[in-house]
């Protein structure tokens, strides 16, 4: 070889450049793409590789949020802040409004969550703006449905997922071809772990939303998990709110989100901490995939993230 | 710094490999407390003293409750040294369909034998599948030595029976290792009931094996993906991926089809520009030259792709309705998008016994064999021999949608 001497991709350059090739492959074959975003950590990563593949220009395609209304305000608050930034365009597409026009009935009781709505929202938010493909954070490591999941995954026109007949996915060629009604989920960083996500945020000096780092919070112990008091969780029986020095690993709804114990002030003492669990992210903080032991994938079969 | 090794497993449980996995992961620490409850409570529900691990890859309800594993399932683990990931197929249920999809993006493959057993029709089948999808480096794994006395002869009987198969593959480097996947064996720490061995564990030699061959091409390609056009700065360059070998700044590129020839003006990043982006990296690329550009041109520096509108290839066929001469089906070669008509099916490959019956044939369901094809406009290619990236395509079928073929363009000959 001639010239100066190129060194082989490092892991994290690597997965980058896949995720990058995804995220061009389907604003170039697909008409009417969204990148999902929620404002939790997967998401960020996203919006920095959409800048990295698309800019100088913008993106080819919007942002939106499926807000359930029972989001943390530090989490919306960095939503809007970020968006502005970018200058790109954001949808609000609301639970709210589902559950106001009568789409999707409100849960009640103690128990109570705004997860399983969230799904009618966003299919109803891809008809209605027509979309065919739509970006998530969503990443292999994070669930056992997950790690069968396509990078491009098919979506009837009932926004269902069939694991069973799924498009094989063989080198780097997605198979993007559609018919009126159907769409894809596509999840450029699929090959990401949770600590790869940490690497790249310290490397690339992404900012988070404060909840990630350690901060004072009035929290109540619940199934092994502590979530935040708040206007959305009604506390049961024998449930003692106290404060304590807590950080979040995944940001979902408050009503399903539980913090983890931490004193982990900034990116770099996160990153070791993650390092060093020893439980994984979904199985520490989150009540939606406890349901049953394949919550995961019957959430996915009806069309969620 | 760490890079990453995308490796590919075949096999199954018979031969170990859900053990060897679920010891590579567990030693690696890349099963956490939580997943490896859940194991230990549903493999004692089923009524088993011993953890299944193939619990920690069967992700789907179908998959625990017939005990089978129908998709692959991509597992991901890593060492102060590299980041791996595994692409686990299930060596039965659809297995040449999973097998490929599997090794289409590997680096190298663990070819899993059973030492009571020997070189059987599946590692015949897996072995060649590893040579056919183009992958380089093979672990041939002599499991369960632990079950012959950890005796030498055994091993040495497998590797040469083994050796005597390689000679018809296209695998430049087979490392064969003996182990105990059960017992932890060379897996991670070499053995000491193993002392006649001198070579590596599996997980050093999985660190240490030397794998970017693409990076090392001599001719530099380059699929236009997509063109990012930015009036406020009056910007345009060519998005995409460097598919073999080397793109520097002042390369002289052809642009194909056509073959106009330009250079290559500026490589952008996010970041600023570089002077040079090896093989998978993404960038973004000026030209000198106002020129006509489009996604799906290849801008090729170095030796010139086979352009034409006719190609040869090894085509995996993945559709119940099979393939026939006279089919019509869409391309999708790196970032072209043609139409084909399937001109002749020349020949299906007996995968078990390496042979290939000749003749007019078709293609069912599993099946491998070569077929000639017409396009609907010049396609510029690599044989697949040579470069993965550029010699390979998908067929769909244009009714339907489905992904169907999976194809591996051959050297004009």
């Amino acid at each position: 070889m001639s010239g100066t001497s190129v060194r082989t991709l490092t892991h994290l350059q690597a997965l980058e450049s896949e995720a990058i090739h995804v995220m061009r492959e389907v604003a170039a074959e697909l008409e009417h793409p969204v990148l999902l975003f929620s404002g939790g950590k997967d998401s960020i990563v996203l919006l920095r590789l959409a800048e990295k593949a698309f800019r100088p220009a913008r993106f080819p395609f919007p942002l939106m949020h499926v807000d359930t209304g029972h989001n943390f305000p530090e989490v919306i608050e960095y939503r809007d802040r970020r968006v502005a930034e970018l200058g790109e365009r954001l949808i609000v597409a609301s639970v709210q409004e589902s559950i106001d026009t009568g789409r999707v009935k409100e849960q009640t009781g103690p128990r109570a969550s705004r997860n399983q709505l969230q799904t009618t929202t966003l299919l109803d938010a891809i008809e209605e703006h027509g979309f065919d493909a739509a970006f998530g954070g969503a990443r292999r490591d994070e669930e056992r449905a997950r790690a069968k999941e396509r990078i491009m995954s098919f979506r009837d026109d009932f926004g269902t997922w069939d694991p069973r007949r799924q498009r094989p996915e063989l080198w780097n060629l997605y198979n993007g071809r559609l018919r009126k009604g159907e769409h894809v989920r596509v999840f450029p960083i699929s090959n990401w772990t949770e600590l790869d996500v940490w690497q790249y945020i310290a490397e690339e000096q992404l900012e988070v939303p404060n909840i990630y780092f350690s901060h004072e919070r009035e929290v109540f112990a619940r199934d092994g998990m502590l979530y935040a008091t708040s206007d959305h969780m009604e506390l049961m029986e024998g449930e003692e709110p106290f404060t304590t020095r807590v950080r979040y690993r995944t940001v979902g709804d408050m009503s399903c989100t539980g913090a983890v114990q931490s004193d982990a002030p900034d990116l770099e003492s996160v990153v070791t901490e993650i390092a060093a669990t020893r439980i994984t992210e979904r199985g520490e903080t989150r009540a939606d995939d406890r349901v049953s032991e394949a919550a995961m994938e019957d959430r996915k079969v009806a069309g969620y993230f | 710094m760490t890079d990453l090794l995308r490796l590919a497993t075949a096999g199954s449980v018979d031969d170990g490999k859900s053990t060897l996995i679920g010891r590579l992961l567990y030693d690696a620490k890349a099963i956490l407390a939580d997943q490896m409850e859940h194991v230990e409570e549903v493999s004692k529900r089923r009524g088993s003293d011993v953890p299944d691990l193939a619990l920690l890859t069967d992700g789907l309800r179908a998959e625990r409750e017939q005990g089978i594993t129908i998709d692959v399932a991509y597992r991901y683990f890593a060492t102060p040294k590299r980041k791996f990931i595994l692409a686990d197929t299930p060596g039965h249920v659809q297995y040449t369909r999973n097998m490929v999809t599997g090794a289409s993006t590997a680096d190298l493959a663990i070819v899993l034998v059973d030492a009571r057993h020997g070189v059987v029709e599946q590692t015949r089948r897996h072995a060649f599948l590893a040579s056919l999808l183009g992958i380089r480096h093979l672990v041939l794994a002599v499991n369960k030595m632990d079950l012959v006395d950890w005796e030498q002869a055994t091993y040495d009987r497998v590797v040469a029976d083994f050796g005597a198969l390689a000679e018809q593959l296209r695998v430049p480097d087979v490392v064969a290792i003996p182990m105990s996947a059960l017992l932890g064996d060379n897996i991670v720490d070499r053995s000491a009931n193993l002392s006649w061995y001198d070579g590596p564990a599996l997980l050093e030699h999985l660190e240490a094996v030397e794998v970017h061959e693409e990076i090392a091409l001599e001719g530099a390609r380059f699929p236009v993906q997509y063109v990012i056009r930015d009036q406020a700065t009056d910007y345009r360059g060519y998005a995409g991926q460097v598919a073999g070998g080397v793109l520097r700044v002042g390369d002289a590129v052809q642009v194909l089809p056509g073959g106009r020839t330009t250079t290559v003006a500026a490589i952008d990043t996010f970041e600023g520009e570089i002077v040079a982006a090896p093989a998978g990296q993404s960038v973004t690329v000026r030209l000198a030259d106002d020129i006509d550009v489009a996604r799906g041109d290849l801008l090729a520096a170095g030796p010139a792709p086979l352009a034409s509108r006719e190609l040869t290839a090894e085509v995996c066929w993945m559709a119940e309705a099979p393939l026939r001469a006279g089919g019509r089906y869409a391309l999708k070669a790196a970032t072209s998008s043609v139409r084909a008509i399937v001109d002749e099916v020349s020949d299906r490959l007996d995968v078990a016994n390496l042979t290939a019956f000749p003749g007019p044939a078709e293609l069912a369901l599993n099946d491998i064999g070569r077929v000639r094809l017409r396009v609907s406009r010049e396609l510029a290619v690599d044989p697949y021999a040579v470069n993965r990236a550029t010699g390979s395509f998908i067929l769909v079928d244009e009714a339907s949608n489905e992904t169907v073929g999976a194809g591996m363009v051959l050297a004009p000959t």
